[in-house]
């Protein structure tokens, strides 16, 4: 835990209250609804926003307290806004150059890593004017990493990009958390980014913080909004095993077990991200052995809480993971489920992210 | 057809048009920058003050600097005190009329063009590590380009053109403060209008020129101060 932030302060209507402790490490998201104080959050962090009561501190370097303010141009960082915000009168490789020339150790290695990273080659020589909002994005993100930045903070990158285009720019993005050996803070207030590429969640509502932890557990956490959505998951990072090639499955293992996933073979040695929606988990008391249902995992109830007259949210706990589960009331009644039984928990569908 | 004493009048009058230019170029850059940014209240004062000769005689104007610049003023009697000579009837002297009479035309297009920058790009540049001055460099005068080439055509531009504050101030001293418009007016004073012509057709041409040049480079740039998003 090495980035430190703690403030306190009225914004209209709106009382802020935040006192939050990140990993140095993986992609922390800052999530929550619009005017629930994330970009604020980021931009204190950045230096760009100066609120008195404000202490923020990253490795071990006090960036603010009472007496002490560093100028965002000597922190270090690299910042990504909504907006790509590209200077107009420099070309792309033009702002790239900007960043690189101001960069405290400039590697030129680490220079054609990123340009590979965001498929950039092509792009170089040209206009901004002339690119499309992916590749301004993307160009944008080139400029933040050209500055070698200790940490990168990314202000909602995907939000100013049609939908069509954010899938394109996705791949970038996970290849980001994949590749960066520095904290990225990651803002956003859509589900699907922060599945794909957090590792730590921060629940932000109305200037408040919610809760934080890893993301396989703020998901799964019964007591926050998250689970009670609608499109409530749970996301369990596993590896690849094995691949069956007559029946196209493959075969993944985590520490709750193993799954099966239809589809071409996963590639990569690396960790592969799967999600498990609530509404696909159902719960038997004996393990079923003739039945459609690939995934079967032994589970223990680890909670419960109701949604609404008629359903109920049970978290199972799988290994070290967490399932989520949204049964009836009736069901839950006439199995007699409880906190510590053992149980099965039925995978209907699971998704492979990236 | 243009005499000796015509030359050395056109070429005080570049003179005069370079070095006030040059000196507006630089108070006016910072002062607009804080304009364009300050949120002082009384700033309303100063803009007024500014903007003051686009509207006064040039003679009113010309009047003032008189007397300030001569022994007894404010400026001059300080700096015959201070064992230096007044200023009135020097060519000193013309540059700082010149360089009151002119302001507006510098540091109007100069603010706006400031204005029209967003924070955004300057927080850009901040986080990429560029500090204040560097930013101001890199970013806010490369933006503010056509604003920059406008108020300088437009500062050199009136300041040919300017009779009255020099008449006052300056006088008709060949090589130091005869200047074109004054020997123009000099020359149709005492009927020599060919050589009135040769000076005055210089002049438009000149200026002319330098209003195509502004024109034709604004016309291809439009909102080039906004970033690009």
């Amino acid at each position: 835990m090495s980035i430190a932030l703690s403030l306190k302060t009225q914004r209209g209507a709106l009382t802020i209250d935040f006192d939050l402790a990140l990993p140095s490490n993986g992609v922390t998201a800052l999530f929550g609804p619009s005017g629930a104080g994330k970009t604020t959050l980021l931009r204190i962090i950045a230096g760009l926003e100066k609120i008195d009561s404000a202490r923020v501190e990253f490795d071990q370097t006090i960036w603010q307290n009472e007496a002490v303010f560093v100028p965002a141009h000597e922190r270090g960082i690299g910042y990504v806004f909504q907006e790509p915000s590209l200077f107009p009168h420099l070309d792309v490789m033009g702002n790239i150059e900007y960043a690189m020339n101001r960069a405290k150790d400039n590697q030129y290695k680490s220079f054609t890593e990123t340009i590979d990273m965001l498929d950039l080659g092509p792009l170089l020589n040209r206009d901004t004017q002339s690119l499309s909002g992916g590749e301004k994005q993307r160009v944008a993100i080139a400029r933040a990493l050209a500055s070698n930045p200790s940490l990168l903070l990314m202000d909602e990158p995907l939000a100013a990009i049609d939908v069509d285009r954010r899938n394109e720019i996705l791949p970038f993005i996970e290849r980001l958390h994949d590749h960066l050996k520095i904290p990225v803070i990651y803002v956003s207030h859509a589900t699907d980014e922060v599945a794909r590429i957090a590792d730590f969640l921060v629940l932000l509502e109305r200037g408040e913080i919610l809760g934080y932890g890893p993301l396989g557990k703020m998901l799964t956490r019964l007591d926050l909004p998250l689970a009670a959505r609608e499109d409530a998951e749970a996301v369990i990072v596993a590896r690849v095993t094995e691949y069956d090639q007559v029946n196209s499955l493959n075969r993944l293992s985590f520490s709750g077990g193993e799954v099966r996933v239809i589809g071409a073979p996963l590639t990569g040695d690396g960790p592969v991200r799967i999600r498990i929606a609530a509404r696909d988990v159902s719960i038997t008391l004996d393990r079923q052995e003739r039945t459609s249902i690939l995934n079967i995992l032994p589970a223990t109830i680890s909670n419960m809480v109701d949604i609404d007259a008629a359903q109920m949210l049970i978290s199972l706990q799988v290994g070290e993971q967490v399932l989520i589960s949204r049964v009836t009331k009736f069901s839950a009644q006439t199995l007699d489920l409880a906190i510590g039984k053992e149980v099965f928990a039925q995978v209907k569908s699971v998704a492979v992210l990236s | 057809m243009i005499s000796d004493g015509d030359w050395i009048a056109l070429w005080t009058t570049l003179k005069l048009a370079t070095v006030s230019t040059v000196l507006l170029l630089v108070v006016g850059i910072p002062l607009a920058w804080w304009l364009s940014r300050t949120q002082w209240r009384f700033k309303y004062l100063l803009e007024s003050l500014v903007a003051l000769p686009l509207v006064l005689p040039p003679t009113v104007l010309g009047f003032y600097l008189l007397l300030a610049l001569g022994p007894n003023g404010f400026i001059g009697g300080t700096l015959e005190t201070a064992g230096g000579r007044p200023l009135a009837f020097t060519f000193t002297g013309l540059v700082i009329g010149s360089m009151v009479y002119s302001l507006p035309f510098v540091l109007q297009p100069l603010q706006n063009a400031f204005a029209a920058i967003d924070r955004r790009s300057l927080e850009v540049a901040a986080t990429l590590g560029a500090k204040p001055l560097d930013r101001f460099g890199s970013v806010i005068l490369p933006l503010a380009k056509p604003g920059l080439v406008t108020a300088t055509v437009l500062g050199f531009a009136h300041t040919l053109g300017e009779f009255g504050v020099v008449l006052m101030i300056g006088g008709n001293i060949p090589g130091e403060t005869r200047v074109a418009s004054i020997a123009i007016y000099e020359h149709v004073e005492s009927l020599q209008y060919g050589q009135a012509h040769a000076l005055a057709a210089c002049i438009l041409l000149l200026s002319l020129f330098l209003l195509v040049l502004v024109y034709r480079y604004n016309r291809k740039r439009p909102g080039q101060a906004s970033l690009v998003s």
